[in-house]
């Protein structure tokens, strides 16, 4: 188990690293940090000064080492635009999005496999046809839309809920959360079903195409021969065989959920890192930009170790199969 | 004799289709009796796993029975509603799928599977339900029961697994097993082994029991009467040395043409001309009609009903008054 984990760790490295030099190149290409520090006015002697500060006069792979080192410290230097420290910034705004993205993902789940599990077992009821018939307007109406409408008819026409912002905020030990809060629970809601339905709807498909499958095999006619309840069969014995898959795709969406907050955020104004990505991309503020970047990279492999780990919780045959190097 | 165990009565199978209904099984009736072995043999899409599949109560929509009734100790079970049959499955009527390999939960242990049976069925407590799953498993053979109760079917051999299956059938003390081909997918060298590890547990118990196989030795080892299936018919029924030795209707006398040995599969020894026909295009008459070498005149004419003909009774013209006898 601890093996797995460390190989996994291992596998994972390559990838951030690419991904560090991804970002490590945006620093050093994409615009000119020095003119932009120093601004109009400078001397030569200024600016080699600052080059040598930087350490920009030094071979690539030395500031690439020092790149590496700085950011797997959480040092990214200081914002461009805001003059302040990068981590420090996304350290204020982590917190909004996390919420906001864990909130959807919380709502894609809850409700989608519910809803999964009802369309694959009552094909034909005129519920599971509603449900389908919803679950294409998820999957088809861009994000942003679904935002617009939903401001549009929660917060324009019948007033109940915020069109912006994230309300009022408790900080618990360094972290700002909305959760304790009325009006940041309510300034919640509509940013998470934006940014949820999609994924809900992609959960409920994805379940109900699973449970089909599975209803269909030996071994549920063999657990309904055996006279089992229609609950154990349906819950213990159906839903469980359709958590891989299922923990696959919530893994892999939990990423993109992150990932595409930035267009949610947008909308509501929400004081994530997606807004101060878009807001760093109008301002060429490269230190921000590269620091989401690794960033972002680094959830989606968590992400993905935490899926492989509950693979081997659910199946057996995995934690087998993985000793033996056999099926 | 006392009323036998099990009755079925006239039962008629339909699927419906697009293209009108399909009758998958016609004027089925037999009996087993408590203790007896009754063996169904005919060839592939005769109606077998149909018939068992209608007596546990599993026919796959769209199918239904749609005609006759089916008596499990003179209790009508075939117009049960579901609650009611799901607590007969298992504890009256347990049932012994083909593949061992896809009959069994893959998520769970063999105790888990086993346990939960009779947890639902018996006033066990859990740590009963246990000692109990042992004490099954090593009555089917499962060396160092256990340790191996908290094994997952993947780690069995498919004789091994095929073993956990029966154990899984009978914990819950059945009366009845339907057994549908239960050696077919095992190897060979095992499939006797397997038939005789169940043929002396049902005798042991004195459960009955309803063993569909294509393999001709089984029967003629296993069963105390056989029945012939046709074209969604049963068209010979009498004792195992009737019908295997000196079988009456001329199907039944091209099947049992020659007798392989054990684990030697009749399909692949087939010796009659022509294929069964299709539900949709079941000649008039005799429905073996066009393959009989004995055919004459009526038989293309009038259906026959099941007759007495020596000690077993036979749907063929031929045991009727007045026929060419050339038997
Ligand atoms: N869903 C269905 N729709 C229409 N016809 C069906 C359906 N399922 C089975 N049948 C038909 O019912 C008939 C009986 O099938 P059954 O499975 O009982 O045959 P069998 O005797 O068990 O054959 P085998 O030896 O191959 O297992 C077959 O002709 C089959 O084509
Ligand atoms: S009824 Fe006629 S066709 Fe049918 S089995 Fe008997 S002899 Fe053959
Ligand atoms: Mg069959």
């Amino acid at each position: 188990m601890f093996a797995f984990i460390i190989s996994r760790i291992l596998q994972a490295l390559p990838v951030m690293l690419t991904v560090a030099l991804l970002s490590f190149a945006m620093f050093a290409y994409v615009g000119d940090p020095v003119a932009i520090m120093l601004g109009q006015d400078y001397t030569v002697a200024q600016r080699d000064a600052l080059v040598a500060d930087l350490g920009l006069d030094q071979p690539f792979f030395v500031q690439f080492a020092k790149f590496v080192v700085n950011a797997a410290q959480g040092e990214f230097g200081l914002s461009y635009r805001l003059s302040r420290p990068v981590a420090q910034l996304i350290v204020e705004r982590a917190p909004a999005t996390l919420e906001l993205a864990l909130c959807a993902a919380f709502l894609a789940l809850a409700i989608g496999v519910p809803m999964g599990v009802y369309t694959g077992l009552y094909r034909n009821s005129w519920l599971s046809r509603f449900f389908l018939t919803f679950s294409l307007i998820g999957v088809s109406l861009p994000t942003f839309l679904i935002g617009i409408l939903l401001i549009l008819t929660f917060s324009v026409w019948l007033g109940w809920l915020p069109s912006f912002g994230r309300g009022d905020t408790v900080n618990v030990g360094g972290w700002s959360t909305g959760l304790l809060t009325w009006s940041g629970l309510k300034a919640l809601i509509l940013p998470s079903i934006t940014l949820g339905l999609f994924q809900l709807t992609l959960i409920m498909r994805l379940v109900r195409a699973e449970m089909m499958e599975v209803l269909r095999t030996d071994y549920i006619k063999f657990a309904r021969a055996r006279g089992l309840t229609n609950r154990a069969v349906h819950f213990g014995h159906a839903l469980k065989n359709t958590l891989v898959p299922v923990i696959t795709i919530t893994g892999l969406q939990l990423g993109a959920i992150i990932a595409f907050a930035i267009v949610t955020e947008t909308v509501f104004q929400w004081p994530g890192m997606g807004l101060l990505f878009i807001q760093s991309v109008g301002a060429a503020d490269i230190p921000v930009m590269s620091a989401y970047l690794l960033l972002i990279a680094l959830m989606f492999v968590t992400i993905n170790l935490i899926v492989d780990l509950l693979y081997y919780a659910v199946d057996p045959r995995l934690r087998i199969g993985r000793g033996k190097g056999a099926h | 004799m006392t009323a036998p165990l099990l009755e079925v009565r006239n039962l008629r199978v339909e699927f419906p289709t697009r293209r009108g209904t399909l009758v998958a099984l016609n004027d089925v009736s037999f009996s087993i009796a408590q203790g007896e072995v009754l063996g169904v043999v005919g060839e592939s899409g005769a109606g077998k796993s149909m018939t068992g599949a209608a007596i546990i109560g599993l026919l796959e929509p769209p199918g239904r029975i749609a005609g006759g009734e089916i008596l499990l100790n003179g209790r009508r079970i075939d117009n049960l509603p579901y609650s009611e049959l799901r607590k007969l499955r298992g504890r009256e009527i347990g049932a012994i799928f083909q593949d061992p390999l896809t009959t069994l939960n893959p998520l769970y242990t063999v105790g888990a599977q086993l346990i939960e049976t009779m947890v639902t069925h018996l006033p066990l407590n859990p740590a009963q339900a246990r000692a109990k799953a042992i004490e099954w498993l090593e009555l089917v053979g499962i060396p160092a029961a256990s340790q191996r109760i908290d094994s997952y079917p993947h780690e069995f051999s498919g004789g091994m697994r095929q073993r956990v299956v029966i154990a899984l059938a009978l914990c819950a003390e059945p009366k009845l097993i339907v057994a549908d081909e239960p050696t077919t997918a095992l190897d060979v060298s095992i499939q006797a082994q397997v038939i005789a590890l169940l043929k002396s547990l049902a005798r042991e118990k004195g459960t009955s029991m309803m063993l569909v196989t294509h393999d001709m030795g089984v029967i003629a080892e296993t069963a105390d009467r056989v029945a012939v299936m046709y074209a969604g018919r049963i068209v010979e029924i009498g004792a195992v040395r009737n019908v295997v030795r000196h079988a009456s209707h001329p199907y039944s006398a091209g099947l049992m043409g020659s007798i392989p040995p054990v684990g030697r599969r009749l399909d692949r020894m087939q010796q009659i001309d022509g294929s069964m026909p299709r539900l949709s295009a079941i000649p008039p008459g005799c429905a073996y009609n066009p393959r009989c070498p004995k055919v004459f005149d009526r038989c293309r004419v009038e259906r026959p009903e099941l007759m007495p003909a020596g000690d077993s009774l036979a749907a063929c013209w031929l045991y009727a008054e007045g026929a060419p006898r050339h038997a």
